[in-house]
């Protein structure tokens, strides 16, 4: 066999994000407070050169290299730049609050540039080894990350569930791999989309690889029932890590769904299809019913966020209709820009809860936001903004991302779900109108001045108002989502 | 077509635009600015009704879409205009008055705090008014009258400071709540059994609806819905027995009785059963159930206009009494009478209304007539002008209300429906009556003794009798200080009393041949071959001039003579009489002091019974089912579910590692049963 030099070009973004993860770590030996401002701006600095890379070598069609384990599509190319994206921002929201804690070591920004790398190593895979890679890369940078402030017990707690969860669940989709492996003989996603094509494989080993497969891919959307670390998890990390494992992995995360479950194995959607249903259906009723009963807004967030995940799951099986797949570019685009908006939302909540977190002081239960308006009405019409957004109310952009889901479903047929979760949003509204009105109606119990610096402050009402801006004209996004998902499929 | 098509847009847009600058940006413009614009607006509405008119008279009528809001099971929801004869009139009536009342209301409100809110309710009214006669589809018909309903509400209760006022506001509303209520199960039906809401296709499909029976109830389909129709005008034209609320809305300023209350906003119901014409030649009954409404309405009210003191309630009783006389005229199929009525009266009565508003701005807001008293010579443009409205109101022959009134009278007297003899009784003795309480009403104020000036204690308030009790604010009823004079009132004032007297007088001469007996309304009115209408008058009518002289050997003539004279009688030779008559048939006149007991049979019965139905049902329906079991039971529900899912969180990892694997199994386990 010939070694050949493969085609560097479409990688070139992934092989800037890894050469640079090294130049940081060189960057870090230096003395700690030069290195901690120098990571800082190092990595806000390759996390947008890597945003111009992608933009620039953005090809439009479908372009494999390294030997088909790597593919460049528009639909990688834009959940990259919205990986990008959300770092960064989350990024900006946390380092106040790392400083604060005097937790803002250089080595916290390099391993936020090594999950960042390991997510676009996930979204650009073509094959099942370099995915696995991609996520156990991230995986790791997070579980380091959430351990971060090592003398606080309930971040080493949550830590440790959470890696020994996430190694239980890899070992599941490794073990899920290897049976599609056996049914198949392949680990490309092509590969077996066409073995799939031609039936030869061998079918209940096929499907037994895919009840583990969709295992390990909700594990990491963090859904029912294998959501059980994401409300531990989300309260014992530092909220500035929260906010970073709640949103771009969330992309990632949806990524790896679409490569394996769409790219490798369309044509037996429909039996995976049933059990997302299963899946989003239960996240959907025990996220939103779980929450109502937390105090913890951080918790409380990470129920609404796995209900959230059970409505983006919508989109993604409402794909194939009885072998019909005229629905499918439509459903997953709705899955796709509920995916986005969420992490738009999502950035906003935790960034508020920083914004309100100070040194000594963690704004984590729903009532630090009490009488928030009286203390700053800016930054509650911010909250109001997010929580109306999360609650689906119109005109939000949480209002069309659940509004596009929910046509995807009926379209499909599937009336009895898009009643579920109709119920269920309506049930859901009551925690995040609670925030609200505790904001507007109850007496602050702190009156003390918020404090952030000003690229936070200005950073976080950009992102409040987008999240309006985004619901009074959802159309491009929207179109976007579609768009990239027709020029990649 | 499409320039004419500009020009029908601009008759309703141009008081709206008025009303919007005037009512939005009133801080800014200022007072001045507020008249400025508005007037603009409503004097262009009618100068574009000129030109309208002139296009029509050549022949050019229009009835198409200009904008398709949506469309619906199969039913076009749009905004059209029809423009023929009977829209036409109706424009220049309602744009003529209106911009009386616009030049009147600079005078009248000169000193009102709410001045440019005032300009800015009275134009939207006035776009409010020309949607709804514009319109070409029952969609745009109902919006108007809910829109005109509205600024009605608003306008009643323009001083929002008297609870007298709040209270008389909120009875229009419940009470054309009642009405429209009926207006919109009439228009359902339509909608239901025509499937359309344009008037020409539902006109086009009349004759199937009225052998249609409606479903379950077996009911003549087209009766139905005329009645229901017809109870929607009930309400807007106050017919007997939702006519409670007019005489209230007196509480409002005058010149907004003038154009609402009087000339424009309650022959809105007389308009529409016009327009729909084409259906309610088709129902004999319904025709007879109109009849006899209007008929009570006639005889009835005005016999209240007799005791009444305050010089607004007397107007305002004489306004539902003439409604009665247009329902009346609907009801004999002689809508064209109706409509050349509506017109008629439109300028009288707001001539008697500013006339009434120009005493009462000459008695400082005193409104009792008993503290009038020769007026004349202090207010010599308003006491004839008040003099020619008075005359043209019961009828003098030549006077614009002789001719519209008269052709009533006889097509009652031609026609042969049901109900008939009662409304021929009626409409005969409203004569006598509308002349008895008119010229009380003039006498009292503009001849006799001077009885202003002296020491009074309010006591013009003391007939309203269901809320006697209320304090008058002070500020609007001051009334004139001892040895003080009235004034006559500005020129902004007279002008249109003046303007308005001249059609008072002569349009009915002028236009009598065409409206009536001419080819003006064809193919706009239909009258069936069954129903008389006006033809029988048509073959005796030999022009206005005739008419006039005939009409001086008739008995509404010697009616009205009668009256006149009677209350010559008792009201400037023998002023006692009336008090002896008081004391002698004081059952009557309690009676009738109390209004029929309409307002307190309403409050025992009609309020008193929805507050206690009202009440069951919040107690058992809302408190107990909805709010105890559905809501307050799904809540605990979820709060119970939410505290059983904090459950199983533990907080153990092994317990969580085993839900896993319990998902996985469970997901293997329903794929393989699925086999």
């Amino acid at each position: 066999m010939n070694f050949v030099v493969p085609d560097f070009y479409p990688a070139a973004a992934e092989i800037f994000v890894a050469v640079m993860a090294l130049v940081i770590m060189l960057a870090s030996t230096f003395a700690r407070s030069v290195a901690r401002n120098l990571a800082y701006l190092l990595t806000q600095a390759t996390l947008i050169a890597a945003a111009f890379i992608t933009i620039f070598t953005m090809e439009g069609e479908v372009v494999h290299t390294f030997s088909n384990l790597f593919i460049s599509d528009l639909l990688g190319d834009v959940l990259k730049l919205m990986i990008y994206f959300s770092t960064a921002i989350a990024l900006l929201y946390g380092r106040g609050y790392l400083a604060d804690r005097k937790i803002d070591k250089p080595e916290y920004y390099l391993l936020a540039l090594l999950m960042t790398l390991g997510m676009m190593v996930m979204v650009t895979a073509n094959h099942m080894l370099p995915m696995y890679i991609g996520l156990e890369m991230m995986s790791l940078a997070l579980y380091t990350m959430v351990a971060f402030d090592r003398d606080s017990a309930r971040s080493t707690e949550a830590a440790m569930k959470y890696f020994v969860l996430g190694a239980l669940a890899s070992g599941l989709l490794l073990y899920g791999m290897s049976m599609v492996y056996g049914a198949t003989g392949t680990l490309e996603f092509s590969g077996v989309a066409q073995a799939l094509y031609n039936q030869t494989a061998n079918q209940t080993v096929l499907m037994f690889g895919v009840v583990f497969l969709v295992a390990g891919i909700c594990f990491k959307l963090g859904v029912v029932p294998f959501h059980m670390w994401v409300p531990d998890v989300y309260q014992g990390a530092p909220t500035a890590v929260t906010l970073v494992i709640a949103t771009a992995p969330k992309l990632a995360a949806f990524a790896m769904a679409v490569r394996l479950l769409i790219w490798a194995l369309f044509d037996i959607a429909e039996e995976w299809q049933m059990m997302l249903m299963l899946v989003a259906a239960a996240s959907i009723v025990l996220g939103n019913l779980a929450a109502i009963a937390q105090q913890n807004i951080k918790r409380m967030l990470a129920y609404s966020g796995i209900s959230h995940m059970g409505f983006m799951l919508l989109g993604l099986l409402a794909g194939v209709v009885e072998g019909d797949r005229h629905f499918a570019l439509n459903a997953y685009s709705s899955a796709m820009f509920y995916a986005i908006s969420y992490v738009i939302m999502s950035l906003a909540s935790f960034g508020m809860l920083i914004l309100l977190s100070r040194a000594g002081f963690e704004a984590e239960n729903i009532d630090d936001f009490k009488g928030l308006n009286k203390r700053s009405s800016w930054y509650a019409l911010m909250m109001l903004f997010v929580m109306f957004s999360m609650a689906g109310v119109p005109f939000f952009i949480g209002f069309f991302a659940k509004l596009s889901v929910l046509q995807a479903v009926v379209a499909a047929g599937y009336f009895w779900l898009a009643v579920l979760a109709v119920v269920m949003s309506v049930i859901g509204a009551f925690y995040y109108l609670r925030v609200v009105k505790v904001m507007y109606f109850d007496e602050p119990v702190d009156s003390s001045p918020i404090h952030a610096a000003p690229e936070v402050r200005v950073m976080l009402s950009a992102n409040g108002l987008a999240i309006a801006a985004l619901g009074l004209a959802p159309q491009a996004l929207m179109s976007l989502c579609a768009f990239a998902l027709l020029r990649s499929l | 077509m499409s320039d004419m098509k500009a020009i029908y847009l601009l008759v309703p847009l141009a008081p709206l635009a008025g009303a919007i600058l005037a009512g939005l940006f009133g801080k800014q413009i200022g007072r001045a600015g507020a008249h400025v614009v508005t007037i603009l607006g409503v004097a262009i509405a009618f100068v574009a009704s000129l030109f309208i008119y002139q296009d029509v008279a050549a022949g050019n009528t229009f009835n198409g879409t200009v904008y398709t809001w949506m469309q619906a099971g199969g039913i076009d929801f749009e905004v059209g205009f029809l423009i023929d004869s009977l829209t036409v009139m109706m424009m220049l009536v309602v744009t003529f008055v209106s911009l009386m009342v616009h030049i009147y209301t600079i005078g009248y409100m000169s000193e009102d705090p709410g001045y440019q809110r005032f300009f800015s309710y009275i134009s939207l009214f006035t776009f409010s008014m020309l949607m709804l006669v514009m319109s070409n589809n029952f969609l745009q018909l109902f919006f108007g009258w809910e829109a005109v309903g509205l600024v009605s509400y608003l306008l009643i209760g323009f001083w929002y400071e008297r609870p007298t006022a709040i209270y008389a506001n909120m009875k229009a509303f419940l009470v054309n709540r009642v009405g429209d209520f009926g207006f919109l199960l009439g228009i359902g039906l339509v909608a239901a059994y025509a499937g359309s809401l344009d008037y020409a296709e539902v006109f086009a499909k009349a004759k199937e609806l009225s052998v249609t029976e409606m479903a379950v109830t077996g009911w003549p389909l087209l009766t139905a819905i005329c009645i229901c129709l017809f109870i929607g005008a009930m309400g807007k034209s106050a017919q007997v027995p939702l006519h409670v609320w007019l005489p209230d809305s007196m509480e409002g300023p005058t010149p907004i009785s003038a154009l609402i209350h009087a000339a424009t906003m309650v022959t809105a119901g007389i308009f529409m059963v016009a327009r729909m014409s084409p259906l309610f030649e088709l129902s004999d009954t319904a025709l007879s159930f109109v009849l006899v409404i209007g008929a009570t309405t006639a005889l009835f009210m005005g016999f209240l206009g007799i005791v009444q003191n305050d010089i607004k309630r007397v107007v305002a009783y004489s306004t539902l009494s003439q409604l009665g006389y247009m329902t009346v005229a609907l009801g004999v199929s002689a809508y064209s009478a109706a409509v050349f009525h509506l017109m008629t009266h439109a300028f009288f009565k707001a001539l008697l209304f500013l006339g009434a508003g120009s005493v009462i701005i000459g008695m400082h807001h005193d409104q009792d007539m008993r503290n009038m008293g020769g007026l004349r010579k202090y207010m010599p443009i308003t006491w004839i002008t008040s003099l020619l409205g008075s005359l043209a109101l019961i009828g003098f022959p030549f006077f614009s209300g002789f001719y519209s009134k008269d052709s009533i009278i006889e097509a009652v007297h031609s026609s042969t429906i049901a109900g008939s003899g009662y409304a021929m009784f009626c409409v005969l003795l409203g004569v006598f009556i509308t002349a008895f309480y008119s010229f009380r009403m003039y006498f009292l104020v503009f001849h006799g003794d001077e009885r202003f000036g002296k020491a009074h204690d309010h006591a013009h308030h003391d007939h309203h009798g269901d809320h006697d009790d209320e304090e008058p604010s002070a500020d609007h009823h001051h009334g004139l200080a001892p040895g003080q004079k009235p004034h006559e009132s500005p020129w902004v004032v007279t002008l249109p009393l003046v303007l308005l007297a001249v059609p008072s007088v002569l349009i009915g001469f002028f236009t009598i041949d065409p409206m009536l007996f001419g080819e003006w309304f064809k193919g706009v009115i239909l009258v069936g071959d069954n129903h008389v209408g006006l033809r029988e008058l048509a073959a005796n009518y030999h022009g206005p001039v005739g008419m006039a002289i005939h009409g001086l050997q008739t008995a509404p003539f010697w009616l009205a003579m009668g009256g006149v004279a009677l209350a010559w009688f008792f009201y400037m030779k023998r002023p006692d009489i009336p008090a002896a008559i008081q004391r002698t048939f004081k059952p009557i006149h309690t009676l009738l002091e109390n209004k029929y007991y309409f307002d307190r049979f309403n409050e025992i019965f009609f309020a008193a019974g929805a507050r206690l139905l009202g009440r069951g049902l919040w107690k058992a329906g809302d408190q107990a089912l909805i709010d105890g079991v559905a809501v307050n039971g799904s809540a605990r529900l979820v709060g119970w579910v939410a505290q059983m899912s904090r459950l199983f969180q533990t907080g153990h990892l092994y317990q969580y590692a085993f839900m896993m694997i319990i998902g996985v199994f469970v997901l293997l386990t329903y794929w393989f049963n699925r086999g």
